[in-house]
């Protein structure tokens, strides 16, 4: 195996690029070296990004923020300017693993690991967060929710980086938040999982929503047509029972040892109820 | 295959070491560096019984690679006691009978020290999340958020 | 042997206190050296090749390959071991390393010895095994059926009925009175069936230790145990070697909870050592300790209960069926013998049987055998109070076991604590608290039996004063403090003066097993003897400097003093003033003692759970816990509290998390941390304890022993906490989110 450390963007994608064998991507590592740990992946190169620059970087674009690849979540939960304006993007985030995991794993590992369990994901399909990707053949921009392609599987093609993730800029009025199911209180892989984000007027209505599920399918779950019913309302209780059944419909759950296909979702439309309320108080809204 | 050359340090001190590319930090300081206070028991990131700081941030050493840690700072449970005198972690953790087996206790004195450098004055609340990645099957947990919350006290000097 | 509690003995002066362990300062600087901490010059690093398959046949082993790879010094198989005599010894051999057939997914079919531990798993896939796949059975009750697959056609096991299924191992009965009559006598019976899942210690140290055998064929290993005689004697037999050529040492433990009292890789690393001319050290993974070391039994129960309008039980019956894996054992017996020994009855019976499965081998684990059968007994009385509206503890007090009850396991209970600890529970702040909405209050009792056994101790009056105190059981959890701690009361001299250590198997006579919460007990029982046998030294040599009788010195605040008609004739002389001229007087001054005792105190604990339960994720919260345990006399009270309280938190995660998942294809789908979900520090609230002191009469201080009773009750106590939050009773464990939930939407 190979260990590099390249300081450019150039020099990694090279790497990359002239790699016949399976080569894997090292920002925090804390999935990476769980895999070679369990043999369940022996690569034959790793490259580590975090020496090239703006890989650690939390940057404040047009009113968003660029988190950079290897920018960890203890990082991010540091951040003031960004928790206030994503908390649920910060919070799904902060969750993954132990704190000595949140010291290493990154927004960008937990996205390119493409677990449909992952934490920070449906928090970024909900915030509409957009992926930077520099391959050989350029950069490219990409919507999070058009990576993961399946269990371990991305849309990125050979020798491609996602350099970093854009959380947009947000109207006034505007929240979200991510809640999962685990069984214990800390330490496990989610079960079931929600990330809402929602716009409100000045009369605590809903003028914009978004709902993703993980967890509860091979990929996360953008619903777009359940966040629709949301607009228009103040989450009144009839509306909310609503979310938590459509929610539920939409979930194609497995049973594994982790939970049943029922308990999934139940639990799956649950939390995107709970969630939808505390992202709607986020916002502003009253209860 | 051939080993890469690390510089790095450790407690303070200049440390270079030979390891293979896909060699665990842990097993680095284990077996090349004889610094054996952290602990294997997962190798996976699910135990914190291996728990050191890197650049001042807490990790779990078997999720770092040995290759990593050119240039940076490590430390380790070998480098918390000031000569003979202990930490107030370390003496509140052994007076308030908050081990039992005690091979956690490194992974968890590492940890509570980045906490108290974080937060003096941490709530029990936040002392338990902060340590939920370091499993200790003996005790309940009980002694130790005790211990941690009486040093951070002490510390404060409340 | 029991030695009989000393009544003068109440105005302690080192016994009691909240000491510092000795081993204390090592294990909070990195010092301490543990399992794996160990390495040898020249050393080789081993690895087992591991069955993918439940149960299969090995018809071939190609080692060839293996070998050829640059670094791999040895490879050893079943064919490299002693054949054994005794059915136990072999079982725990064909355990280490499976003969002929591979019984469950782990078994250790092969292991190589290499230069680096990277040789060692890259010569593991080059060693060529060919299977053939059998039929497997994981369930007990299915185990137990007669067109079951068979682990071990054609063996025979004793005391069996005559039509019991191929797979039954063992079978027990425990009981008195007249069923029929006593059921007849209830106004109420509740019969259930309950279901447990296997569980793991869960230490967090994996197993791990260094083996060398020289060319003169003696041995030398260093390993984290709980015992280092038993694993000298398993492997000096595995081996082939005489007891006196190994030497063991036990290296400091990372936890054990029963898991680490017999070998697995012990005798392997031997084998390798021996092969090889090197030493060699083998370490477990962690998905390794989940496969292939000892979980305890997963249960199937029935149990009836009858009771009388008022509270009193009529008659108590179970039927406990436990698999304990590929191989025999009889952890169901102590399961029988526990279920209902907290209670007074007229009528009791029960049942136990063990049936095999293509599991591994289950291992002790704290009171074995005894958790899972009491949860059956406590959620039914639980049921029962609900049903007829009676205070639980009243009710528990009412058919509480006392001196003089004929136990439900045959014998006649002396001073028990059983009442006292109830009524502590009683009369508790946490038993009245108010309660709100999604949560319950559950209560359960607990019983350990603790055992006696056989412990030696040597204790050496230093020239300057200080004492070394040489015992033969690992340490787990504090003893070493509560060792120094009864030499240093018996002598009259301060706790610093005095170092306990832990001898290897060469330094000091034969020890059982650290298990059974028996070392306080026995080995302060043989260090108190120890000291008493130092003292009348150290009074003769005094008698000899003043020149009076022998008999006229008595030993007090730690100093000779004259007595009788010479008292006051001379003044006392302190053991360091003794044991500065003893070279003058007669030479050095030890005492030692090799106990085999029976006096072991039962004891009974109680424990209070408030539980809240999310009914739309049906997870459940433990919001406040409180254990009640008899100590008999709890000497480091730090430690003790420890002990209740990590038997508490076990118990907890026994009841809501922990279980071994196994796929449809016989393998097990949580070997990690991750997914075997283990309490965490935020799962949890403090966990408050009372100590109560009923002296056990068979020890001189009235120790009983604290390790195991506290893991007994929290797993009914959270279900019938459970049964009241989430106002729907479970009759499985572990009582996991989505069970609980099941459980919510199927009584709507």
């Amino acid at each position: 195996m190979q260990f590099h450390s390249p300081d450019t963007i150039e020099q990694a994608i090279e790497l990359l690029d002239e790699s016949r064998g399976i080569n894997r991507i090292l920002a925090g590592g804390t999935d990476v070296l769980v895999q070679l740990r369990l043999k369940l992946a022996t690569p034959d190169l790793i490259v580590d990004i975090k020496h090239i620059d703006g890989m650690r970087d939390i940057r404040a674009e047009n009113g968003g923020f660029r988190i950079g690849a290897a920018v960890s979540g203890a990082e991010m939960e540091e951040h003031a300017a960004l928790k206030s304006l994503w908390p649920g993007v910060v919070e799904a985030m902060a969750l993954v693993g132990s704190t000595q995991v949140q010291g290493r794993a990154t927004l960008t590992g937990n996205l390119c690991n493409a677990s449909p369990a992952a934490d920070s994901v449906p928090a970024m399909v909900a915030a509409q967060a957009v992926a930077t990707i520099v391959g050989p053949k350029g950069a490219r921009t990409c919507p999070v929710l058009d990576i993961p392609a399946g269990p371990g599987q991305t849309t990125l093609q050979k020798a491609e980086i996602i350099t970093s993730i854009y959380l947009p800029a947000r109207p006034q009025n505007s929240g979200d938040a991510y809640l999962r199911f685990i069984p214990r209180t800390e330490m496990d892989i989610a079960v079931s999982a929600a990330g809402v984000s929602l716009t409100l007027d000045g009369n605590d209505v809903v003028t914009d929503a978004k709902v993703a599920l993980g967890a509860v399918a091979p990929t996360v779950l953008s619903l777009d047509g359940v966040a629709e019913t949301l607009i228009g309302t103040k989450l009144d209780a009839d509306t909310l029972a609503k979310l938590q059944s459509t929610c539920a419909a939409a979930c194609k759950p497995i049973d594994d040892r982790r939970g049943t296909i029922a308990f999934r979702t139940k639990t799956a439309g649950v939390l995107a109820k709970r969630a939808a309320l505390i992202a709607y108080i986020r916002a502003g809204g009253t209860k | 295959m051939s080993k890469i050359h690390v510089t790095t340090s450790i407690n303070g001190d200049s440390v270079e070491y030979l390891c293979e590319p896909d060699e665990s930090l842990l097993d680095v300081l284990r077996n090349h560096v004889g610094l054996t206070g952290a602990k294997e028991g997962c190798s996976t990131g699910d135990c914190g019984a291996c728990s050191v700081t890197l650049d001042g941030r807490l990790v779990c050493s078997c999720l770092v690679l040995g290759a990593e840690a050119e240039g940076r700072e490590i430390t380790t449970i070998e480098g918390m006691a000031d000569g003979d005198a202990l930490h107030p972690l370390q003496r509140h953790i052994l007076e308030g009978a908050a081990l039992q087996c005690g091979i956690c206790t490194p992974g968890i004195l590492i940890a509570a020290k980045a906490l108290l450098e974080k937060n003096p004055d941490p709530s029990e609340v936040e002392v338990r999340y902060w340590l939920a990645g370091n499993l200790c099957r003996c005790t309940g947990y009980d002694k130790i958020i005790r211990a941690v919350l009486n040093a951070a006290a002490e510390m404060r000097g409340a | 042997m029991i030695m009989a509690l000393d009544q003068a003995k109440k105005d302690f002066k080192v016994v009691g206190n909240r000491m510092t362990r000795p081993d204390g300062i090592d294990k909070v600087t990195g010092r301490a050296l543990f399992g794996a901490d160990m390495s040898a010059p020249g050393m080789l690093h081993a690895a087992i090749l591991r069955s993918p398959h439940p149960h299969a046949r090995i018809l071939n082993i190609d080692v060839t390959d293996a070998l050829a790879l640059g670094g791999v010094k040895a490879v050893v198989t079943a064919a490299d071991f002693a054949p054994q005599k005794g059915a136990f010894n072999q079982d725990t051999l064909d355990n280490c390393m499976a003969r002929g057939v591979a019984l469950y997914d782990g078994h250790a079919v092969a292991a190589i010895a290499a230069s680096s531990p990277k040789i060692a798993q890259k010569a593991l896939e080059l060693l060529k095994v060919e299977y053939e796949v059998l039929p497997f059975v994981m369930d007990v009750d299915a185990a137990m059926r007669a067109d079951a697959p068979v682990l071990h056609a054609g063996r025979k096991y004793r005391n069996l009925p005559e039509d019991s299924a191929p797979n039954v191992s063992n079978h027990c009965e425990f009981g008195h009175g007249d069923m029929d009559a006593g059921f007849a006598k209830a106004d109420r019976i509740i019969e259930r069936s309950f279901k447990t899942a296997a569980t793991h210690q869960g230490y967090i140290e994996p197993h791990a230790c260094l083996a060398t055998i020289g060319a003169d064929g003696r041995g030398d290993l260093w390993t984290c145990t709980q015992g280092h005689y038993m694993v000298r004697d398993f492997c000096a037999a595995f081996i082939g070697m005489e007891a006196s050529q190994l030497r063991v040492t036990a290296s400091e433990i990372g936890g054990g909870f029963g898991g680490k009292t017999t070998v697995f890789i012990e005798p392997v690393a031997l084998a390798l050592a021996r092969k090889s001319g090197r030493p060699v050290k083998l370490t477990m993974s962690r998905e390794e300790v989940f496969r292939a070391t000892g979980p305890t039994v997963s249960s199937s129960t029935d149990v009836k209960i009858g009771i009388t309008n008022d509270g009193r039980i009529t008659a108590g019956y179970a039927n406990l069926r436990y698999q304990g894996g590929a191989f025999p054992n009889e952890t169901m017996m102590l399961g029988a013998m526990t279920a209902f020994a907290a209670y007074d009855l007229e009528a009791v019976q029960t049942i136990g049987w063990n049936a095999l499965t293509n599991r591994p081998k289950q291992a002790s684990y704290r009171a074995p055998g005894a958790p899972m059968a009491i949860y059956t007994v406590e959620a039914v009385i639980d049921e029962l109070c609900q049903e007829l509206n009676l205070d639980p503890l009243a009710v528990r007090l009412k058919n509480a076991a006392r001196k003089g009850t004929k136990a439900s396991y045959g014998p006649t209970f002396d001073e028990i604590g059983l009442v006292a600890t109830l009524e502590a529970a009683q009369k508790h702040p946490h038993y009245s608290a108010p309660l709100g909405p999604n949560q319950g209050r559950g209560v359960a009792c607990g019983f350990w039996f603790n055992f006696g056994g056989n412990a030696s101790v040597s204790l050496a009056i230093n020239s300057d004063g200080t004492v070394a105190v040489t015992e033969g059981n690992p340490d787990i959890g504090g003893s070493r403090a509560s060792i120094s701690m009864m030499a240093a009361e018996e002598l009259g001299i301060p706790y610093d003066k005095v170092r306990t250590i832990v001898g290897d198997t060469n330094a000091i006579g034969f020890s059982d097993v650290t298990d059974g919460s028996r070392v306080t007990f026995v080995v302060g029982l043989a260090t108190i003897k120890a000291a008493r046998g130092a003292i009348k030294i150290l009074c003769t040599r005094a008698a000899k400097i003043w020149g009076i009788d022998a008999d006229a010195v008595i030993w007090e605040d730690g100093a000779a003093k004259p007595s009788g008609h010479n008292a006051g004739e001379f003044p006392p002389m302190t053991l360091a003033e003794i044991a500065k001229v003893a070279h003058k007087t007669g030479g050095p001054i030890a005492g030692h003692y090799e106990a085999n005792t029976d006096g072991a105190g039962v004891s009974f604990g109680v424990h209070l759970v408030d539980v809240e339960v999310d009914p739309e994720t049906g997870a459940t919260k433990i919001l406040r816990y409180t254990v009640f345990q008899d100590a008999g006399k709890a000497i480091n009270p730090d430690y003790v509290e420890g002990q209740m309280q990590g038997g508490a938190v076990q118990g907890i995660g026994w009841a809501l998390n922990e279980e071994y998942i196994y796929g449809d294809d016989g393998r097990l789908q949580n070997p990690g941390f991750l997914d075997y979900r283990i309490p965490v520090a935020s799962d949890l609230p403090m966990i408050d304890t009372v100590i109560l002191e009923i002296p056990n009469p068979g020890h001189p201080y009235g120790v009983r022993g604290v390790g195991e009773t506290g893991i007994v009750p929290p797993l009914a106590a959270v279900a019938n906490g459970v049964s009241q939050a989430a106002n729907v009773r479970l009759y499985e464990l572990p009582m996991s989110p989505p069970r609980i939930l099941a459980a919510i939407e199927g009584a709507k």
